[in-house]
């Protein structure tokens, strides 16, 4: 079963309790000028924006067919089956689709290092793997985050919706989006003020090229076979025209394909 | 290359210092420090550009090689060697950009032994670098003939077509798959450049630009190599751009219309402003031109209807790899010098090596019989008797 991770911003207390587990967990460095920051970067993999007395969580949202390990042409980006999408450094060679893929514009980069790594929030997957929540869930004093299957951590939060309908705008982002995400977010205003897109499509995004890539090994053979028909047919033509004329030059015949004809072809 | 050789010399040099000056930079001190790319915008020019627009004006070679080897249209064969040379530098030249925007450039054979065939980026690599091996193959006469080796030359020749059939289906593959690259990001890239027709697009704008590039290439050898213009041979290069161009802006124009996006078009924005510039660039004066018999049989007409058609796509690829994603990132992206010293300098060295290999192999069709028949002055005296034609 794959886990998961419901945010409730109602819950939410703006503590940042969150960012600093992360950045601990993460090795990253966490201090007063880097708990202002209020957007992800290489040094910070979790944000709780503030508008107000309201707040929204911003991290990674480990789709569950994530475009970023889709476009990787190494894959150093793969989603696990416990259900964090992870990242090997050792692998990448830094062509940064996956940053110009991710539809939430998560994946960010070392741009100052000379063998830069991407760097995203990787859903603790090795205290997921190890049975434990993930640090975030793990500090944060409310409830407000918290971890679980994914099954059952939908299931209360469409239970949270139907109790308090007041309370919530009726929606769980990450239900759907983008074919459903191991990040599930509730909140009281609109995800678009905390910069959430709500017109992602509710389609896997690794489907729109898979369409297509899908097709290459038909495409291969089907070509191969069309493009030897019409070589053949163009120069039988020929050999035939030859032999009926006679007198036709027999040189540009197709025995002798030559590749470059000596005879420049401007002789008239 | 005796038309001012001073100017476009100093010209050389000023550029390719500033691109070592520039290579410096990139490899001592990083990405960061040598792009204006964010992580709000991590593909620029060496992208867009560089990559993109690289592999789309080195698309004649498979076009060419196609139209003489599997249609058999022997009239072209005097063009193909120029056109696979410039084929084969180009996408040396964008193995080259790649090293500078890959953040680990010396991982970039990664992908030899750590595959994702879901990934589109990983089926654009292994094309790329089936194609450069296939297009090295077809160039390799060249240099076999030059030097008089006969049993390799011998089996590149019994090779000849299956290499051809080989190098136009990896061609028809990674020219599309740069549109499909785009095909993963719906919601970001601006829909005047996002339908899933991407891919044929791409396609077909490459085979328009191989055409364009090779009576581009032609008329510029006319003037710098001191060969004949083949006049017959651009004018019917011209007839077939006419016909790509007319259906590519059909589908266009099709596309538009029924993704609804058509009554955007008029209205004013910085998307609307560059779309107009590249279809008005690549389509409108073209086929205007074109649709003229006048222009349509000279040189000269033909020959600014290529760089147009040439600059107007170079619009389209910047287009959808850079103006089409400013707006949902939410930041405007201006290449920095040193992103655009490096840029100049690939081309520049595009230039020098074409020339020199114009210079030293025979790759126009009067160096080529100077090859076979051995004395100069009988080639001279050839290329005289054809000027009275």
């Amino acid at each position: 079963m794959s886990k998961a991770l419901l945010y409730d911003a109602t819950l939410c207390i703006d503590c940042k309790q969150c960012e600093a587990a992360c950045a601990e967990t993460n090795q990253l460095p966490y201090d007063d000028a880097v708990a202002q920051e209020d957007r992800q970067s290489e040094h910070k993999f979790t944000v709780v924006l503030a508008k107000g007395e309201k707040y929204m969580r911003r991290l990674c949202m480990n789709c569950g067919e994530p475009a970023c390990a889709s476009v990787c042409p190494v894959a150093a980006l793969r989603k696990t089956p416990a259900g964090p999408v992870i990242y090997e450094a050792s692998r990448c060679m830094g062509c940064r689709y996956c940053m110009v893929a991710c539809p939430f514009g998560v994946p960010k980069y070392e741009w100052n290092k000379l063998a830069p790594r991407v760097k995203k929030c990787t859903m603790c997957s090795d205290r997921v793997e190890a049975g434990e929540p993930t640090a975030c869930a793990a500090i944060c004093p409310t409830g407000a985050t918290k971890f679980g299957e994914r099954d059952d951590l939908i299931a209360e939060a469409q239970q949270r919706l139907r109790e308090n309908p007041g309370r919530y705008v009726n929606h769980i982002y990450g239900l759907n989006e983008v074919g459903g995400t191991s990040v599930l977010l509730l909140s009281s205003v609109p995800f678009e003020e905390f910069g959430y897109r709500t017109d992602l499509t509710r389609d896997p995004l690794p489907l729109f090229t898979y369409r297509v890539l899908s097709r290459i090994p038909d495409f291969v053979p089907l070509g191969g076979v069309v493009l030897g028909g019409v070589w053949w047919i163009t120069h039988r033509r020929e050999e035939v025209a030859a032999a009926a004329g006679g007198a036709h030059e027999k040189d540009d015949g197709p025995k002798e394909v030559v590749f470059y004809p000596r005879n420049d072809g401007r002789t008239q | 290359m005796k038309i001012r050789p001073t100017f476009w010399k100093l010209v050389f040099l000023f550029v390719m210092a500033a691109g070592v000056c520039a290579t410096y930079v990139r490899f001592a001190k990083g990405l960061g420090p040598s792009t204006n790319l964010s992580d709000q915008f991590p593909w620029g020019i060496w992208v867009g550009f560089d990559v993109l627009c690289g592999v789309m004006l080195a698309a004649g070679g498979f076009t060419l090689t196609a139209a003489v080897h599997i249609l058999n249209i022997k009239r072209l064969r005097p063009i193909i060697r120029p056109t696979i040379l410039t084929a084969f530098l180009g996408y040396v030249l964008v193995s080259v950009a790649l090293l500078f925007d890959l953040g680990k450039p010396y991982n970039i054979w990664h992908p030899l032994i750590m595959r994702n065939p879901h990934s589109v980026m990983f089926e654009v690599a292994y094309c790329v670098m089936l194609y450069t091996t296939v297009l090295s193959l077809e160039f390799s006469p060249i240099v076999l003939e030059h030097f008089k080796l006969e049993k390799p030359l011998k089996i590149v020749r019994a090779a000849l077509i299956p290499l051809v059939i080989g190098g136009v289906i990896l061609s028809t593959l990674h020219q599309s798959s740069l549109g499909t690259l785009y095909l993963i990001m719906p919601e970001k890239l601006h829909p005047f450049w996002y339908t899933p027709l991407l891919p044929v697009f791409f396609f077909l704008s490459a085979i328009a630009v191989g055409l364009a590039m090779t009576i581009f290439e032609s008329s510029m050898s006319s003037k710098h190599f001191g060969q004949q213009l083949e006049l017959p041979i651009i004018q019917e290069l011209g007839r077939v751009l006419l016909v790509v161009l007319s259906v590519y802006g059909i589908l266009r124009f099709e596309d538009l219309l029924h993704r609804d996006v058509l009554k955007l078009v008029l209205r004013p924005s910085y998307e609307t402003y560059l779309l107009w510039l590249e279809l008005v660039l690549a389509l409108v004066i073209p086929l205007i031109l074109l649709l003229q018999k006048k222009v349509r049989t000279s040189a000269g007409g033909l020959y600014v209807t290529a760089v147009l058609v040439v600059l107007g796509f170079i619009t389209n690829r910047l287009n959808v790899s850079i103006t089409g994603l400013e707006s949902s990132a939410g930041v405007r992206y201006v290449p920095k010098w040193t992103e655009l010293a490096i840029t100049a300098a690939i081309i520049a060295t595009g230039f020098a090596l074409f020339g020199m290999a114009a210079k030293y192999l025979p790759i126009f069709p009067a160096a080529a019989r100077l090859e076979a028949s051995g004395t100069e002055a009988e080639v001279r005296a050839e290329v005289l008797s054809h000027a009275g034609d």
